[in-house]
C-alpha cells in the first residue's frame, strides 16, 4: 500500500512508459495463451463442412453439438477414457503412499541408513538405463500389454519423494519424539502423527502425478501399442491428430505413413477439449498446491 | 555430526524403517538401475531369442556403426541444436516475464494473468502440438493475421520448410512452460528484502533501475541452480514436440536422438544399436552436468552438488 502511494507521487515519464509497455506486454503474452484454446473450443461447437471455410474465431458460427456425438460414439475413445481415469485415480493413490513412506523413511534424522537410502534414489534423477533396456525389462517382467505398465515402473519418483522429504524435515521433532515416548511405533508415527500434517505437500505430489497420468501418452504407445484394450485417452487423440499432421507434410506421397481417413478439423477439436477440460476445469483451484510443490522442488535438491 | 553408537535395541526399534528400505531399495534396484545393466546390449549383436548371455559380443561395432552414420551425426546436431535454443529462450523468457509480471501492482489482474499462464504446462504435448498444428495451418490464425497485413501474399505451409522447424519448436516450448517455470523466479523475487527496493526508491531510482539492480542480482542464485539442472536435460528436452509435429518434409532437421533409438531400437528391432544411442545420450548428459556444476563452483555460485 505504502509503496504504491510512493510510486504515484513520484512516477516519471520512463516509469509511465514502462507501465505501458508492460501492460501491453502482458496483455499480449494472455492473447496468444488463451487464444489457441479457445479457438479449438469454438471449433469443436462448430459445424464441420462450414469451419472448412474458415474464419472462425472464438466463436462458433454455425453451432452444433455432432462433433461431441461423434467423439463419444467411438469404441476406442471410450476404452481411452476409462483407462486414462482408472490409471489416474490408481496411479495417483499408489504413488501417493510409496512416495510419502519413502520421504518417511529418509527424513528420519534417527535412521542409521538414512543418507545412503537418499543418495540410492537422488542417482535414479541423473542416470537411466534408456529406452531400449528399459522396454526389454518391462517385456521380461511381463509388464508389456498390460495395464500395470502404467502403474508399476513411475510409482517412486525421486523428485516427488524430495519435495516431501523436504517438507517433513521442516516439521518439528518434537512431534516424533513425544509420540515414541508414548509407545508409538514407526508406522503409527507416520499414519498418525506426520501424514495428517502433510497434506499440502501430498496434495502437491498428487497434483503432479495425477497431471502427468493423465497427459502420458508415450508409455501407451511404447509398451501397449498391441493391446487396444489398454489404451489412453491421450494415445487415442494422438492417433486422430496425427493423421493430419503428416498430410501438411505429403508433399511426398509415397510417405511412410498411411494417411488414414481425415477425420474433419472439428471432431479432432472436440476430442481434445474433452481431453483437456478435466485439468481446466480443475487447476485453477490447485494453484497453491502446485506453487508451494514447485517452490519446494526447486530450492532443495 | 555427533558419533552415536548404535546399540541392537535401536536397531531392533528401526526394524520397520530396515523393512521399508529393503522393499524400496529392491523396486529401485529393479526398475531404475537394473536397466542400466542392459547397457550390455551396445557391445552385442543382442537377439531376444539369445538372451544377454547368448548373444554375440561385438565390442565397439554398434558405436563404430552410430559415429560413422551420417544420419546420427545430424541427429546429435539436431537434439544440441533445439535443446541450446529451447534452453535459453524458455529461460529468458520465464525470467523476463516473472520480473514484468512482479512489476504489476494490481492484485487482481497479476492474479489473472499468473494462472493463464500455468494453463499450457497442464496440457500434455499431444494437445499443445494439436493447437499449434491448426494454428499455424493455411487457414490458421497465422497464415490469417500475415496475409491480411499484407506480409505474405499466399499462406505459408509452416511444416514443409527446414527453417521453420527450430523456431517453431523452441516456440512450442515457451508457449507451454513460460508460466510454469516463471513459478519460482517469482517466489526468489518474493524472498528480496524489500527494504532495498524503499532505499532505491529514496535515491531516486526508477523502475529500470531497481530491476538491473535489485531484482536482477536478487534472484541470481536461483537462475544459476536452475540452469545447471537444465543443462544437463538438454539432451532430454528432444522428443515430443519432434516426434509429433516431425514429418517427411522436415526429417532431416526435426530428427533427435531419442527418435533415432525409438526408429533403430523399437521399429527396426536393433535394440543394440538403439541402446548404444542411448548411451551416448546418457554419457554427454553427464558431462553436461558436471561441467556446469564445475563452471559454477568457478564463478562462487551456488551449486548442485
Amino acid at each position: 500500500m505504502k509503496k504504491k502511494k510512493v510510486w504515484k507521487t513520484k512516477s516519471s515519464l520512463a516509469d509511465k512508459i514502462f507501465v505501458v509497455c508492460n501492460t501491453v506486454f502482458l496483455a499480449a503474452f494472455v492473447v496468444v495463451t488463451l487464444y489457441p484454446v479457445l479457438n479449438t473450443v469454438a471449433l469443436s461447437f462448430n459445424d464441420g463442412i462450414d469451419a472448412v471455410r474458415g474464419g472462425i474465431h472464438l466463436i462458433p458460427r454455425k453451432f452444433t453439438l455432432q462433433n461431441y456425438k461423434t467423439v463419444f460414439n467411438q469404441q476406442n475413445i471410450i476404452t481411452g477414457a476409462y483407462i486414462s481415469v482408472a490409471r489416474t485415480v490408481l496411479g495417483t493413490i499408489l504413488a501417493l503412499a510409496t512416495n510419502s513412506l519413502l520421504a518417511y523413511v529418509v527424513s528420519r534424522k534417527r535412521f542409521i541408513f538414512r543418507s545412503q537410502l537418499s543418495l540410492f534414489w537422488v542417482v535414479t534423477m541423473y542416470v537411466n538405463g534408456g529406452m531400449i533396456p528399459t522396454l526389454i525389462l518391462y517385456r521380461n517382467l511381463g509388464l508389456t500389454n498390460s495395464f500395470w505398465v502404467y502403474i508399476i515402473p513411475g510409482m517412486i519418483g525421486a523428485f516427488n519423494m524430495l519435495v516431501m522429504r523436504t517438507y517433513m524435515e521442516g516439521l518439528p521433532d518434537g512431534l516424533e519424539e513425544s509420540a515414541q515416548i508414548d509407545g508409538a511405533g514407526d508406522f503409527r508415527i507416520f499414519v498418525s502423527i506426520i501424514s495428517p500434517l502433510c497434506k499440502p505437500v501430498y496434495a502437491t505430489v498428487a497434483l503432479f502425478v495425477a497431471v502427468g497420468q493423465w497427459n502420458s501418452w508415450f508409455d501407451a504407445m511404447l509398451y501397449n501399442r498391441m493391446a487396444s484394450q489398454y489404451t489412453t485417452l491421450q494415445y487415442e487423440l494422438m492417433k486422430l491428430l496425427s493423421s493430419v499432421m503428416q498430410q501438411s507434410g505429403s508433399a511426398n506421397p509415397g510417405s511412410t505413413t498411411a494417411v488414414a481417413a481425415v477425420t474433419p478439423v472439428t471432431v479432432r477439436a472436440a476430442a481434445t477439449v474433452a481431453t483437456m477440460l478435466p485439468i481446466i476445469c480443475l487447476y485453477p483451484f490447485l494453484q497453491r498446491y502446485f506453487v508451494t510443490g514447485m517452490t519446494i522442488g526447486s530450492v532443495k535438491e | 555430526m555427533k558419533a552415536k553408537r548404535i546399540s541392537w535395541k535401536e536397531i531392533k526399534r528401526q526394524k520397520f524403517l530396515m523393512v521399508c528400505t529393503l522393499c524400496f531399495v529392491v523396486y529401485g534396484i529393479v526398475f531404475y538401475y537394473l536397466p542400466l545393466g542392459g547397457w550390455i546390449m551396445a557391445f552385442q549383436n543382442y537377439k531376444s531369442r539369445d538372451g544377454f548371455f547368448g548373444s554375440q559380443w561385438v565390442g565397439l561395432d554398434k558405436f563404430k556403426f552410430l559415429f560413422s552414420d551420417a544420419t546420427f551425426i545430424r541427429v546429435i546436431r539436431n537434439t544440441l541444436a533445439m535443446g541450446v535454443l529451447n534452453l535459453v529462450t524458455t529461460f529468458v523468457m520465464a525470467i523476463v516475464f516473472a520480473i514484468l509480471l512482479n512489476e504489476v501492482r494490481l492484485a487482481m489482474g497479476k492474479k489473472f494473468v499468473q494462472t493463464v499462464s500455468y494453463l499450457p504446462h497442464f496440457l500434455s504435448w499431444i494437445i499443445v502440438t494439436g493447437i499449434l498444428h491448426d494454428a499455424l495451418s493455411s487457414s490458421g490464425i497465422i497464415n490469417e493475421l500475415l496475409v491480411k497485413v499484407g506480409l505474405i501474399d499466399n499462406p505459408i505451409n509452416f511444416f514443409a520448410h527446414k527453417g521453420y522447424f527450430w523456431p517453431i519448436v523452441a516456440f512450442a516450448n515457451v508457449w507451454k512452460e513460460t508460466g510454469w517455470n516463471a513459478i519460482v523466479y517469482l517466489a526468489a523475487i518474493t524472498s528480496i528484502d524489500p527494504s532495498l527496493y524503499e532505499a532505491a526508491t529514496i535515491d531516486g531510482a526508477g523502475r529500470w533501475a531497481k530491476i538491473k539492480n535489485i531484482t536482477l542480482p536478487g534472484i541470481r542464485p536461483t537462475i544459476m541452480i536452475l540452469l545447471i539442472m537444465n543443462i544437463g536435460n538438454v539432451l532430454n528436452a528432444g522428443f515430443e514436440v519432434q516426434y509429433l509435429l516431425g514429418n517427411g518434409l522436415v526429417k532431416s532437421v526435426s530428427e533427435t536422438i531419442d527418435i533415432y533409438t525409438l526408429t533403430w531400437g523399437v521399429s527396426q528391432n536393433d535394440f543394440s544399436l538403439g541402446t548404444a544411442a542411448g548411451i551416448f545420450k546418457s554419457v554427454v548428459a553427464i558431462i553436461l552436468i558436471v561441467a556446469a556444476n564445475q563452471f559454477a563452483k568457478k564463478t562462487g555460485d551456488s551449486r548442485l552438488f
